[in-house]
């Protein structure tokens, strides 16, 4: 195994551990008031959500500066709240309104904000990752220090545009972090069922490329790793792949009856829930209390009231401007 | 005004874009060291070394994703897949993100690329190397579909493509590339809207675009022959469609034929037959006519391929059957 | 006070049975917590409730299927820090709001043509249709779109009386043709001056020769006696061309095609006359299979519309029903009738003697505005010359 041992009590300050706690914690309220909106039928279509890896997508992000490029799957809300696009804005575009990142042309699975280089939000497995070399491509060839965050499922690594992207990358050494976020299952079907090579870190090899594999249950754990995977991207000496080994709580889908794992796998992984695990360690480092806990998931309720509210009072997209953006002039 | 053939044509374009704007470059299988498959791009690599003109490994998806990609990141690249038989392996990346990431992104990302792809039959290259699948790409919101069907087209299509903000496609009929025709370097960019009437006639209007323009002008000169005289449209774009043009050749000529090298089923003619027959029914003195591929893969024999394919005699029979017999 | 309702599961799921409660009356539950299991179409699955407090009331039983969004249970929530928005349940109907009318793609703008197009709008059908009936296009108003003839608009034009039931109607069409007769023939009367003739032709030689003739055929092909009386029918039309008329707006309008109208009666009453077209031009044989074609579909309802507006005269005959003289009502806008009645042996007196014949009663019904007895018996005595003279038919 290449998982490199981290120390325990790597040097985080108070205040960087409290924002990380709050933005798993912002996630992970988001996520629960999804699941509630969708039953509900305010959210229609798929949703897949992101609990249960919300350290992986927290710990990875905080090392991606704004120049930095992020394409990433449909299990993305998680991303999107990372890279600091407004709740409001996501909740609105599940709900399909027009003041949605998308306007209500995406949905849950096709968020974009260019202005903060977030680049989507794909449907089809693998189907990012030639976009997100295309991106690095454009970095290298324009001379800018930025790097592209590739982010993809353990699922990804059996389709062609996984293999292609990866020797592509490497063969005109592009900036680019592959981040395989391995939640052990590809919809409904277990890793060792797809994957003759389990290790996702050693198929790295197989294109002459460094790779780590690091818990992603563990905030700390997982932005170390990707500080050292973008900084050995950033000095220009080709694409890293790391491997992010996480678990999702819940189905992959709204529809999904989860019949492929049993009751006891599942209880297994949640004793290692990535954010009750760091208000553990926060309360063990002094820093958190029952009230400031209480206050901070005060703060993210309202957050998230904020959002259904603004998504449900949005208005729609008119009718009218339903072909505009399709192709042509660009409209003023 | 210069003489030169189709290749050269779309060589020169591709060197004047190159050298006027930094943000273009050329990416493909075996576009720079090999010269590219069809010797277009033979010299450039010299010219403008190899981080403009890239030599790609056989990742059809990765390398046109890769030009999603880099539009996205503010390049211009035109991305060269070597036939239209192989970018079946990069439909995903055409279909799903190419065509749909401007819309689906509520009209906040742009896409810029250029893919221009070899097509059709005549070589006697059998059945996984002879299609004709532009009429697949015209169904596709969200993207163009061009056909230059001449030398001057094959210079000024490419140039006008990229202005464009959103992706287009060039196809280019493999028996093009050694035409000869003439190219006005200085001439103002072509509008890539519209189609041009290159015969005019008024007794029939016969319609097609690509490789098939040459059988449809000869079909033209044997109807003039025969005292019919044709109007023969270059469609030059597949999407949009010129229907404006075709119509008001129709409601002249009140007959059409449609010349298409796909396979007759559910292929561009039959959309052409369709806006036809909506937009100039009372104008129609008979039913619009096609010709088009026999339905068949395509052969390898040279007997074979040239039965299979459209041919001159077949478009001159097809207009002369929907002219009224005269006495 | 808040509901828990039946959670929209999936895209397609439009409604869930409760298979069972985890919670009771009076139990607390906290957010997160499985409060029921549902079945759908796909699966069983654990629910979650939304809300922490303690519930007040189950009102769905185990069993009971629910549309998507009906309420299930009352919780009574605890005291909250933040009150979350209360999102509004679903009215009790499939989800899926009702979806606003989509923008229909914008046809592309053509320039309509510079200056107002020569040709006539006609539509192919419409045109066919005209040539048919003689009618010129040009004379018809179109009430299609952009002011196009339509093939209604043509019949229309051609047929300004009430015609006889078309097969296209549905319901009840027995009822409808009866009343379609009743009124056409109403207006016949009423309309037409109607004069009669008869005369009785001898059969003999038609029948000697059809017998001869029949030995020939096989048994698919024989020739009834009946094709032979349309034929002469037909062809003595050629020497006396104004029965073959059609009263248009006040005047007989001369038709060069000879299209006889057969009457044909339906089962369960009712009775149609479609056209034998270019019956002058059809050998005997060709007629009689069209004429058989004839009787099946329309019997099976299946004629063609221009089968019915296409005669342009009618022959009836009812020798079948031992009629042996038949003086009918002319179908407008036709100007004559032709009847034929059963073939009887009578006495008939050939140079002075007296022998027995079969002989058949030929009548002819006119209309007085068009012809009068003169032309009248003229027609029939051509029928009778031509019944003399079989093979020549």
């Amino acid at each position: 195994m290449s998982t490199r041992p981290l120390a325990e009590n790597l040097p985080v300050t108070s205040e960087h551990a409290w924002f990380l706690l709050r933005e798993m914690l912002r996630i992970r309220r988001f996520e629960e008031k999804a699941a509630e909106m969708y039953s509900l039928g305010k959210i229609h279509g798929f949703l897949h959500l992101y609990i249960g890896e919300e350290a992986t997508g927290v710990g990875s992000m905080q090392t991606f500066t704004p120049e930095d490029s992020i394409v990433t799957t449909y299990r993305e809300h998680g991303h999107a709240l990372a890279r600091g696009m407004p709740a409001r804005e996501l909740m609105a575009e599940m709900f399909g309104k027009v003041t949605g990142c998308s306007r209500g042309h995406g949905g849950s699975m096709h968020f974009f904000d260019v202005r903060r280089r977030f680049f989507g939000g794909y449907a089809i497995v693998g189907g990012g990752m030639p976009i997100a070399v295309g991106l690095a491509l454009a970095d290298r060839m324009q001379n800018r220090p930025a790097i592209t965050a590739c982010y993809f499922g353990d699922g990804a690594v059996a389709e062609g545009e996984f293999h292609e992207s990866l020797n592509l990358a490497a063969l005109w050494k592009l900036p680019i972090v592959f981040l395989c976020e391995n939640n052990q299952y590809a919809m409904g079907t277990a890793l060792a069922r797809h994957q003759a090579q389990t290790d996702i870190s050693r198929k790295a090899a197989a294109y002459g490329l460094d790779s780590n594999a690091v818990d992603g249950m563990d905030v700390v754990a997982a932005e170390a790793a990707a500080r050292e995977a973008a900084a050995f991207v950033r000095s220009g000496k080709g694409p890293f792949l790391l491997e992010l080994r996480t678990y999702r709580f819940r189905a992959h889908s709204m529809a999904d009856p989860d019949l492929y794992r049993t009751k006891e796998e599942i209880a297994e992984w949640r004793k290692r829930d990535p954010v009750v695990l760091f208000e553990n360690r926060l309360r063990e480092w002094g820093i958190l209390t029952d009230e400031k806990l209480a206050a901070l998931e005060a703060e993210v309720e309202a957050e998230i009231a904020d959002a259904v509210r603004f998504a449900e009072e949005s208005p729609r997209e008119p009718v009218e401007d339903l072909l505009k953006d399709v192709c042509g002039p660009v409209p003023s | 005004m210069t003489r030169m053939t189709y290749r050269e044509a779309m060589r020169a374009a591709l060197r004047k874009a190159l050298r006027d704007d930094p943000r273009v470059f050329l990416m493909g299988e075996d576009v720079g060291r090999y010269g590219g498959a069809f010797a277009v791009s033979l010299g450039l690599l010299g010219e403008f070394g190899p981080e403009r003109i890239r030599d790609t490994p056989l990742s059809e998806s990765a390398f046109v994703g890769a030009g999603i990609g880099a539009a996205l990141g503010g390049m211009h690249p035109i991305v060269e897949i070597m036939t239209i038989n192989f970018s079946m392996l990069a439909l995903d990346q055409i279909l799903n993100n190419a065509a749909a990431l401007r819309h689906m992104s509520g009209g906040q990302l742009r896409v810029p690329m250029v893919v221009r792809v070899a097509t059709g039959a005549g070589r006697q290259l059998a059945a996984q190397h002879s299609h004709s699948l532009e009429g697949w790409y015209a169904h596709i919101p969200g993207i163009r579909v061009l056909a230059p069907a001449t030398v001057a087209d094959a210079y000024g299509m490419l140039l006008a493509a990229l202005r464009e903000p959103d992706p287009v496609f060039i196809f280019e009929h493999a028996t093009l590339y050694p035409l000869e025709g003439e190219v006005e370097e200085q001439a103002p960019l072509p509008d890539i809207n519209r189609a041009a009437i290159v015969r005019a006639g008024g007794d029939a209007t016969l319609i097609t675009y690509g490789g098939s323009l040459g059988k449809t002008l000869a079909a033209g000169n044997q109807l003039a022959r025969e005292g019919l005289e044709a109007e023969v449209i270059d469609l030059r774009s597949l999407r949009p469609l010129d229907t404006e043009t075709v119509v008001e050749s129709v409601r002249k000529t009140h007959r059409a034929v449609v010349v298409d090298e796909a396979w007759r089923t559910g292929s561009f003619s039959a959309e052409v037959s369709a806006q036809i027959m909506e937009n100039a029914f009372d104008d129609l003195d008979a039913p619009v006519a096609r010709v088009c591929s026999a339905e068949v893969p395509m052969p390898y024999a040279r007997h074979l391929e040239e039965a299979a394919l459209p041919k001159v005699e077949e478009i001159v029979v097809a207009a002369r059957e929907l002219v009224p017999r005269h006495g | 006070m808040a509901e828990f309702v039946m959670p929209q599961l999936g895209a397609d799921m439009t409604a869930g049975k409760l298979l069972g409660w985890r919670k009771k009356v009076g139990e607390k539950v906290s957010r997160g917590d499985i409060i029921a299991d549902v079945e759908t179409d796909k699966a069983d699955i654990e629910v979650e409730v939304f809300v922490t407090g303690v519930i007040e009331q189950l009102l769905v039983q185990p069993g009971q299927k629910v549309p998507v969004g009906t309420p299930m249970a009352v919780i009574r929530e605890e005291g909250k820090p933040v009150a979350p928005v209360a999102a509004r349940p679903l009215p009790s109907v499939p989800v899926g709001p009702a979806v606003p009318p989509v923008a229909r793609a914008p046809v592309i703008p053509i320039r309509a043509p510079a200056a107002p197009s020569e040709r006539l709008r006609v539509s192919p059908a419409a045109r066919k249709l005209a040539e048919d009936l003689g009618i010129d296009p040009a004379t018809v108003t179109g009430t299609g779109p952009g002011g196009r003839i339509t093939m209604e608009d043509v019949q229309r034009a051609a047929r300004p009386a009430a015609p006889v039931a078309a097969p296209e109607a549905e319901l009840d069409r027995q009822t409808r043709m009866r009343q379609a007769i009743a009124a056409a023939m109403a207006r016949s009367k009423r309309e037409i001056p109607h004069y009669y003739l008869s005369t009785t032709i001898d059969m003999s030689r038609a029948l000697a020769w059809l017998t001869q003739e029949n030995l020939k055929r096989s048994i698919e092909d024989r020739l009834v006696y009946g094709v032979l009386l349309l034929k002469a029918a037909a062809l003595a039309l050629r020497q006396v061309p104004e029965l073959n008329s059609l009263w248009i707006e006040g005047q007989a309008v001369r038709r060069s095609d000879i299209h006889i109208g057969v009457a044909i009666s339906l089962r369960g009453g009712g009775l149609v006359a479609p056209a034998l077209h270019h019956t002058d031009r059809q050998t005997l044989g060709e007629l009689m299979n069209n004429f058989r074609d004839l009787v099946q579909r329309a019997r099976a309802g299946s004629l063609r519309s221009s089968e019915l507006s296409d005669p342009t005269i009618t022959v009836t005959s009812l020798g079948e029903q031992g009629v042996e003289a038949v003086f009918g009502i002319i179908y407008p806008p036709q100007v004559a009738l032709v009847g034929f009645g059963k073939i009887v042996e009578r006495p008939w007196s050939k140079g002075g003697k007296i022998v027995s014949r079969p002989v058949i009663t030929a009548t002819l019904s006119g209309d007085h505005r068009v012809t009068d007895g003169h032309r009248g018996g003229l027609y029939l005595a051509a029928v009778d010359r031509l019944m003399q003279e079989p093979d020549k038919l």
